[in-house]
């Protein structure tokens, strides 16, 4: 114990800060997957299932977003498909 | 009808169990009739925090069974007449713990008491699961970091959408945040996540600050819940946290760190 530790304790002062800014993000991604249905990465992977029987896609071309408001849920579906020359049939 | 009330945090050591003798033990000294019950089968503590660890005869367990009555299994509290302890079951598995159990339990101690303390085991197993489907109201022992914090917002979770009023479509359970292990002078130094950081990320309300404390393991050294100890910034913390939670509007205390004067700041650090 000494100057330098009250110099030292004085430069790290913010790891509440840092602690307040993490949680902050984690405990909204949290949030957000909590209120979503079950069921959205079977969807996602049967949508995909289907889309590649017809065009070469792969797993991150499609994403599946749902958000919650007042009166009413929204499914998004974003489907990302390869240029020309993919398909299969 | 009695008010059940469930201490829960998700984290294991945050103080449920100190918190839910403090809060039992508040009420029934304002002549409230209350029954604190151990939810933890297998690890109880709440008995041995209360005091009353070589007066347990019957246990939770063995009513729910019906070896044994309710009134066999209640453990007067020889300080207060109007608490009474229901210890959890030592030995045997948690699934004895059965929900229609559990509600008929509940539905027998409502008749005579105005309040149930419900003590939780950490975690979000069973034995949480029961401790917390029949709240009416939930106090979350938060201490003021970062996984404690997360594991809070967790059960906030889990009470909103596995609890019985949320099932049924009934008014939310009253959610309470009780921040515990509170260090102001560590919060000053930007070390510790503030009282205002905590309830900024988990939005609830704030029903108390318990500082930490050196009396916290003098009290449950002794088997004596803190709050009787009066004299002590945590024994006062619990008692205007029983106020609150009946409805009285007392100042938060013990924010602020003490000042150290020059001498004991150059020979303590």
């Amino acid at each position: 114990m000494g100057l330098l530790d009250y110099f030292r304790s004085t430069q790290s002062k913010g790891s509440a800060n840092v602690a307040k800014e993490r949680l902050q993000i984690l405990v909204a991604h949290d949030r957000a997957a909590r209120g979503r249905p079950s069921y959205l990465p079977k969807l996602q992977q049967e949508i995909l299932d289907v889309i590649r029987k017809y065009v070469d896609v792969d797993m991150n071309a499609v994403s599946v977003n749902y958000e919650q408001e007042e009166a009413h849920e929204i499914l998004e579906l974003n489907i990302v498909l390869p240029e020309a020359g993919h398909s299969r049939l | 009808m009695a008010r059940i009330i469930v201490i829960t945090s998700g984290k294991g050591g945050v103080g449920k169990t100190t918190s839910a003798a403090s809060l039992a033990m508040g009420l029934a000294q304002r002549g409230r009739r209350t029954a604190v019950i151990d939810f933890d089968v297998g690890l109880r503590n709440l008995d041995l925090i209360m005091g009353c660890e070589r007066r347990v005869v019957y246990d939770f367990v063995n009513v729910i069974n019906q070896e044994a009555t309710l009134n066999q299994a209640l453990i007067r509290d020889k300080r207060c007449d109007h608490l009474y302890v229901l210890p959890a079951s030592q030995t045997r598995d948690k699934d004895a713990l059965t929900r229609e159990g559990v509600a008929r339990v509940l539905d027998e101690l409502a008749q005579g008491f105005e309040f149930i303390v419900c003590d939780s085991p950490a975690g979000i197993e069973h034995g949480a699961l029961m401790a917390m489907y029949f709240a009416d109201d939930a106090l979350v022992v938060t201490n003021p970091e970062v996984s404690s914090v997360r594991d809070s917002d967790r059960m906030l979770g889990i009470l909103s959408s596995k609890s019985k009023r949320a099932e049924e479509g009934a008014e939310p359970i009253r959610e309470y945040l009780l921040l515990t292990r509170y260090d102001p002078l560590r919060v000053d130094q930007g070390d510790m996540l503030s009282v205002d950081d905590v309830k900024e990320i988990l939005s609830l309300n704030l029903i108390g600050i318990i500082p930490e404390s050196k009396a916290v393991l003098s009290a449950s050294n002794a088997g004596i819940p803190v709050i009787l100890d009066r004299d002590s910034d945590a024994g006062q913390a619990y008692a205007d946290m029983v106020a609150r939670y009946l409805g009285e509007d007392v100042p938060h205390r013990f924010l602020e760190a003490e000042k150290k004067g020059f001498l004991s700041r150059l020979f303590r650090g």
